[in-house]
């Protein structure tokens, strides 16, 4: 779950670490207060979880409170890429001297936390890592002993720093790594971290990603989850309700399956006979009837479908149950669109007879199965 | 012989009173699969279709010699339950429970790694020895015994594959899910290691999937090491579009990183033979065994 990034300052700030002074404003009059309050020029923050956002027009700048007042109508007023701008953080603008990137997240390959630091921070990490891979820092993390004072200050000094400017350095990276473990993160970062003209750092943008199967441990955010995911359709929350794994893409076939990866192969193959998929759409293991019912529910209901493609391989799951899923929904929203089932496996026997008495022809072979459904496509279903 | 598990494995099931413990140690104990014993804290004392219940690992281990846990424990306690198999002298453990957070399966690795253990998942089907012994949830019925080796990162992609092998008379050694997590204890380099070791396992199918560098580091250790044997890869997610989450925790482009072209470039360039669709695995292996 990402966290905005006035709420990872204010973290960042209740564990010592400089952020410029600023406030959160939700009406252009309480932004021209801030900004009369800071003294001018401000930069003037959109509050949105998208990445790109300078770039998106998100970040503005002011050099009077009545202009601060008319920017943040403004950005109130618009999207940034797409996504409405609820609030926006009105903050001290920073004399730039070098900006700096710092954050942590996880290295699959070698199962533990990395610290990545770059004298080159402002811009993506990914964006440097590919033009300049030699200013890219990576300090793996042994989980027994942790991220200590000295491997901080072994990164600020690759970074060409001493003196004062050592220990603050060091202060800033000890201090990411205690929210990191705290808050259980999956990234987070600072980016950029400023060195201002009088040689004070400060941290001038934050992401903070809490990971999702922590959210346990943070029931502060838990509730947040379902409510603010701003970048999920309406239909991905229904999902995300019923407990399926939705993606919602750009195509006219939609796909139900079981197990993530079989659906995504589906997708692919799909593809790959030319068709192009509606959304992914993954059940889970052993699902029921009922998670039957809700997943053609969702992809019935969704109007750029033309034909449904259902593939399941059972193994926990049971293909009777599945057939029954299928007959219920049908009961209840009519099959106004036409379907595709490829059911095998657990109890496969029993759920083709369901289906086929109810008239509903069943294949066995994904591929064949894939083919007819973009042949149905072509045909105008 | 297969890797991992076999004959002589001797298992505990850590949440065994819970539904889907009970539910598969019925089906492994159908399969032949040795369970010795079950753990369930305050359940010690009952039994679960015939197999004795303790409150902890240790009592379970001292009383059968057991050398192998399978743990079907809610995520906030999985951690813990691994930390206490690995602390009471077990060597292979499966994690088939799936969300656990990031910062315990970073430290269960770590421990594991310090005591020589293997550990199967987190958010694995588990691993199967047809004919041996199986340790985990997948459907049996799929599996037959034979030469090939299949590592994946996917439950029912792997079911689909190797349905397809038994149909056309390619048994398996050894039917291993890496997890869909993104913190998982095996690595494809690991298994392949141990399938070149392997006498019974001729050749090998990765099933891989997008998110992460697994994939790319198998290619690259094919590379470099050479393999011995035909190795045939399919990777799940070629439409996947970057920064969504496909179904797993681990299934997830990042930026570039993690997509599935970037995989199938990867291991075209080290010679592995990359399948399509699911079904070609079956075809090109039994071309690549003169079948």
């Amino acid at each position: 779950m990402k966290l905005h990034e006035y709420e990872a300052k204010e973290i960042f700030s209740k564990y010592g670490m400089p952020t410029p002074k600023g406030e959160l404003a939700t009406s252009p009059k309480q932004a021209r207060d801030i900004a009369t309050k800071l003294g001018v020029p401000v930069a003037i923050k959109a509050q949105v979880l998208v990445s790109g956002r300078g770039k998106a027009g998100g970040i503005l700048f002011a050099s009077s409170p009545m202009e601060t007042e008319v920017i943040t109508r403004r950005l109130l007023t618009t999207k940034v890429k797409a996504t409405r701008v609820q609030s926006v953080l009105v903050e001290e603008k920073l004399n730039i001297k070098k900006e700096l990137y710092f954050g942590i997240t996880t290295d699959r390959s070698s199962q533990s936390y990395v610290v990545i630091a770059s004298s080159e921070g402002g811009m993506d990490i990914e964006e440097v890592a590919a033009a300049m891979p030699e200013k890219i820092m990576r300090v793996l993390i042994n989980p027994f002993y942790g991220f200590r004072s000295y491997h901080a200050r072994q990164i600020a000094r690759k970074l060409g720093y001493s003196a004062n400017q050592l220990g603050d350095l060091t202060r800033i990276f000890i201090q990411l790594y205690r929210v990191a473990m705290d808050y259980d993160t999956e990234l987070i970062e600072i980016n950029p971290l400023v060195e201002t003209i009088d040689g004070k750092f400060v941290v001038a943008d934050a992401r903070l990603l809490v990971d999702d199967n922590a959210l346990y441990r943070h029931p502060e955010y838990k509730e947040r989850l379902v409510q603010e995911e701003t970048e999920l359709s309406s239909r991905e929350l229904e999902a995300q309700k019923s407990g399926l794994a939705y993606v919602s893409l750009d195509g006219n076939i939609g796909i139900i399956g079981n197990g993530a990866g079989l659906v995504m192969a589906t997708l692919d193959v799909v593809q790959l006979h030319g068709g192009n998929p509606a959304n992914f759409l993954d059940v889970g293991g052993g699902a029921s009837a009922d998670k039957m019912t809700s997943a053609l529910d969702l992809v019935l209901s969704d109007p750029k479908v033309k034909v449904v493609f259902i593939n399941i391989l059972g193994g926990i799951t049971r293909c009777d149950e599945v057939a029954k899923g299928i007959l219920e929904a049908k009961k209840r929203v009519g099959f106004v669109k036409p379907m595709v089932i490829r059911l095998v496996g657990t109890n496969e026997e029993e759920g083709r007879r369901i289906l086929t008495e109810a008239g509903i022809h069943v294949l066995d072979s994904m591929e064949e199965a894939a083919m007819r459904a973009v042949e149905m496509v072509k045909s105008g279903g | 012989m297969g890797v991992f598990v076999g004959k002589n494995t001797k298992a505990i099931v850590q949440g065994i009173t819970g539904s889907q413990g009970s539910f598969h140690t019925r089906l492994m104990l159908d399969y032949g699969t040795k369970i010795v014993g079950g753990v369930t804290p305050g359940k010690g004392g009952t039994q679960v279709h015939g197999v004795p219940v303790y409150d902890t690992v240790g009592e379970a281990v001292k009383r059968h010699d057991a050398n192998a846990s399978i743990i079907f424990v809610p995520a906030p306690f999985a951690a813990d339950s691994a930390f206490e198999a690995i602390e009471a002298g077990l060597k292979t453990l499966v994690i088939i429970t799936e969300r656990i957070p990031i910062r315990d399966a970073v430290e269960v690795m770590a421990y594991a790694k310090r005591e020589g253990v293997v550990i199967i998942g987190p958010n694995t089907p588990g691993v199967i020895v047809p004919g041996e012994c199986k340790l985990g949830i997948m459907p049996a019925h799929v599996f037959r015994s034979g030469v090939v080796g299949v590592a994946s990162r996917s439950g029912t992609l792997t079911y689909e594959i190797a349905s397809g092998l038994s149909a056309m008379g390619l048994g398996q050694a050894t039917c291993v899910g890496l997890g869909g997590d993104p913190i998982v204890g095996l690595s494809f380099v690991d298994v392949l290691k141990r399938f070149g070791e392997d006498r019974q396992t001729r050749a090998v199918a990765l099933i891989g999937e997008i998110g992460g560098n697994l994939e790319e580091l198998a290619a690259e250790f094919v590379a470099s090491e050479g393999f011995g044997k035909p190795v045939v890869a399919f990777v799940a997610g070629r439409t996947a579009p970057p920064g969504k989450r496909m179904g797993h925790a681990g299934a997830i482009i990042m930026g570039r990183a993690g997509t599935a072209q970037s995989k199938i470039e990867a291991f075209l360039e080290a010679g592995v033979r990359v399948a399509e669709k699911p079904s070609d695995v079956a075809r090109i292996l039994a071309k690549e065994l003169g079948r």
